[in-house]
């Protein structure tokens, strides 16, 4: 190289910082953070398939000129994963489930953060703590967390009103409450069903019904199973039960495969269920689809009467041997600064009040990105039920607990999974079922612990 | 022939017939070459891979470690996996022979039609070429008990069908009607064999006064046992192997329930070892016993072959 083009690229490695920290301040962004990041940057398992993906990934863009982002779209293919790590040519960036991430850290596949925390001055206490706890494996951060899915009560009002009862009437931290209330929405014609009066979403929301019931599936270091707890098989007996009004679980399933799930002659508006616990993103569903659903929004409690709910959520973390973790990291930071998350919900909002639809919020696990979007962009829409609806999924935030990092996710989950659905079978009593996931989950725990 | 060409000649017996030989297996390989190297990279390789991970502990993303015969040893403790077996067993057993007699009965409908026979065989053919992630999303509406078409169809003659996607007992019934439907490649086979065989047979077979049942039982058949011995050998194999419809439709998502012990066949419960819990070492020794078992039902079936099996020529 000569000496001018030396020059030219000096001045260069100086005015790029300094171009960024400029545009990092006009756009808002802490200054302290800006990093210095440059060459390419492979993403895995994360599209822009909406503005609040396109906007945050602009804004990166924007601040990083001299990195050359490479998004491959669509969810993560663990197959890909595994074959880039494995030829020791794996992304820079993976955007996965946050249930997922500790499996991987484990086995060493992913970087430890504290480094790029401190460096890129990223503020773990900013996120919820439900969205930490599955990214931290025995007190250190391996990921970076995004997005909060919480689990609220949706409530068909029209049901309600047939059976002469209220939303107050609807109790979820009395157990018997609800099995009266399941029997009594609960429609059955012909020997076909009509109506579920509640849903209690298995086998997905099994550990919801066990933290309801007082108990956890895995402790809280990750190290043991509790999934055959007294609690757990009490829970699991409950809640399997509330099939039985519709004659079991067969009849259910039959029914709900008929259910118009994303359209407007969805389950509430077509007056086939009568309450359930959901993830929240399914209230943006309601409004788009069916904004004059005879729908109500409460939260779910516990059987001491507190509210309850049940977070999962995405994360992105480095491949260990990953070609650039600066620009990886300067990204993972950038994308979930609160003011990338403002300007992506500002975005979203402007473009949901130009097709005249409501605004229901971004929830972004970033608490403090969370206050602006719910302070300053979030609107009252009119529609009462759906006001009510935000102000649920507001209130049930840090209501929400996780499933504790540990090393054989996937292997506790089937366990967990495959005993509820052997009980709701018939196959197995939840005692039995539990005893045997049970055994499957420490098993799986002590071998990916032991490697 | 000029004074070049007889020396030409005079040297070519100096090469030999040997000399020949090699030229023309030297040509030989060089044809069977990108065969023999596809086989040996893409077969043999992993084969042999797969068998040496297979006494090993392997999660793709620490080398494998060696753990002598702790999977095998594994393997005959894992209630899944005796599960796994037996629902894939059930399913062959009863696909195999419904498989093969439906697609007989089919191609000898083909073979009487003399109107549209092309549009018919392409009618039969068709389905074999969905996609099989789309036959297994179609077929949880076609099977569903409350909806679906085959329970409408069943009702109209009084039947009330079973919980084909939701109860356990009808799962693998369920997942044999949804692999009839793509019969194909097995009736075009058979189709095909009843075109070879020799119509003077069946000439001579009605004038010794033979019913129609007697020149199927004792000409058709016979005439065709290779082509439905060899429908036999690959229905089954394929049988033992099925997965991308089962995946789609009881493990694609989590709560399809009812399917997750009725319908944890063999290479699904393998591909979740392999690819979700990263038990490669362990799911290689699980398509090493999958092999094992095929090669000695293949065998068996061999043996017993020989019984029944009728080659022309022989």
């Amino acid at each position: 190289m000569d000496r001018h083009a030396d020059d030219h690229e000096k001045g260069a490695r100086v005015r790029r910082p300094l171009a960024a920290l400029l545009l990092a301040a006009s756009l808002g962004l802490a200054t302290a953070q800006q990093m210095e990041a440059s060459g390419a940057l492979r993403v895995l398992g994360f599209g822009v398939p909406d503005e609040i993906a396109s906007v945050r990934v602009e804004r990166f863009e924007e601040l990083y000129p001299d990195v050359e982002l490479q998004l491959t779209e669509g969810a993560i293919d663990q197959q890909q994963l595994l074959t880039a790590i494995a030829s020791g040519n794996p992304p820079e960036v993976v955007y996965l489930n946050r249930d997922d991430l500790s499996t991987y850290a484990r086995r060493g596949a992913l970087q430890p953060l504290d480094q790029c925390v401190e460096q890129a001055g990223i503020d773990m206490g900013q996120f919820r703590p439900a969205a930490v706890q599955p990214v931290t494996l025995d007190g250190t951060v391996y990921g970076v967390p995004e997005f909060n899915n919480i689990v609220l009560l949706i409530v068909n009002t029209a049901a309600l009103e047939e059976a002469g009862m209220s939303l107050e009437d609807l109790d979820t931290s009395d157990w018997d409450a609800i099995a009266r209330f399941n029997e009594q929405l609960t429609a059955v014609d012909g020997g076909n069903v009509t109506r579920f009066g509640f849903d209690p979403k298995l086998p997905e929301f099994f550990p919801l019904w066990v933290r309801a019931n007082g108990g956890q599936l895995v402790s809280d270091d990750g190290r043991t199973a509790l999934l055959d707890s007294p609690e757990a098989v009490e829970a699991l007996e409950f809640a399997v039960g509330l099939h039985e009004a519709a004659g079991g679980r067969g009849p259910f399933i039959a029914f709900r495969d008929t259910w118009d799930f994303f359209g407007a002659n969805n389950q509430v508006a077509a007056n086939q269920v009568g309450a359930w616990p959901m993830e929240q993103w399914y209230v943006n569903v309601l409004v788009e689809s069916s904004p004059d659903a005879p729908v109500a929004f409460a939260p779910f409690r516990d059987r001491r009467g507190n509210v309850l709910s049940f977070a999962t959520g995405s994360a992105w973390a480095i491949p260990t041997g990953a070609a650039n973790p600066d620009a990886a990291c300067a990204f993972m930071a950038a994308m979930t600064h609160q003011d990338t998350w403002y300007a992506a919900a500002q975005e979203r909002a402007r473009l949901r009040a130009e097709s005249g639809t409501t605004y229901t919020g971004t929830y972004t696990g970033n608490l403090a990105a969370d206050e602006r979007i719910f302070g300053e962009l979030v609107q009252p829409s009119g529609n009462e039920a759906f006001d009510r609806g935000v102000e649920v999924i507001l209130e049930v935030q840090d209501a929400a607990f996780s499933i504790p990092a540990n090393p054989a996710g996937a292997e506790v989950r089937q366990a967990w999974t495959d005993a509820v659905n052997r009980v709701l079978n018939g196959e197995q009593s939840a005692a039995e079922a539990l005893a045997q996931a049970q055994q499957e989950a420490q098993s799986a725990l002590d071998e990916a612990w032991e490697r | 022939m000029g004074a070049v060409a007889q020396g030409a000649l005079r040297a070519r017996p100096a090469a030999g017939p040997s000399g020949l030989r090699r030229a023309e297996a030297r040509a030989g390989w060089a044809f069977i070459a990108p065969w023999a190297v596809g086989c040996l990279v893409f077969t043999a390789v992993p084969m042999v891979t797969s068998l040496y991970l297979s006494f090993t502990e392997y999660d793709v993303l620490r080398p494998p470690r060696p753990v002598g015969l702790e999977n095998y040893r594994d393997m005959l403790v894992d209630p899944r996996l005796r599960l796994a077996l037996w629902n894939s067993f059930f399913y062959t057993a009863l696909y195999v022979p419904l498989s093969v007699a439906l697609a007989l009965g089919l191609a000898l409908l083909l073979e009487r039609v003399t109107r549209a026979a092309g549009f018919f065989r392409t009618a039969f053919y068709v389905p074999s070429l969905t996609p099989t992630v789309a036959v297994g999303a179609l077929f949880l509406w076609v099977l569903n008990p409350s909806v679906g078409i085959l329970n409408r169809a069943l009702a109209l003659f009084g039947v009330d069908g079973p919980g084909w996607t939701t109860d356990p007992a009808w799962i693998k019934p369920g997942l044999v009607v949804m692999s009839l439907w793509s019969l194909g490649g097995t009736i075009v086979i058979l189709y095909a064999a009843l075109k070879n065989v020799p119509r003077d047979l069946y000439e001579a077979a009605r004038i010794e006064g033979a019913s129609g049942w007697a020149e199927f039982r004792h000409v058709t058949l016979p005439m065709i046992s290779g082509a439905v011995f060899f429908v036999l050998i690959v229905n089954t194999i394929a049988a033992l192997q099925v997965f991308d419809e089962v995946y789609t439709m009881y493990f694609g998502q989590m709560d399809s329930g009812a399917g997750s012990s009725a319908a944890l066949f063999y290479v699904v419960y393998l591909f979740r070892q392999a690819f979700e819990f990263l038990n490669m070492g362990y799911a290689s020794a699980m398509a090493w016993l999958l092999f094992v078992v095929i090669l000695v039902i293949t065998l068996v079936q061999l043996r017993v072959s020989r019984r029944w099996v009728y080659y022309e020529g022989r």
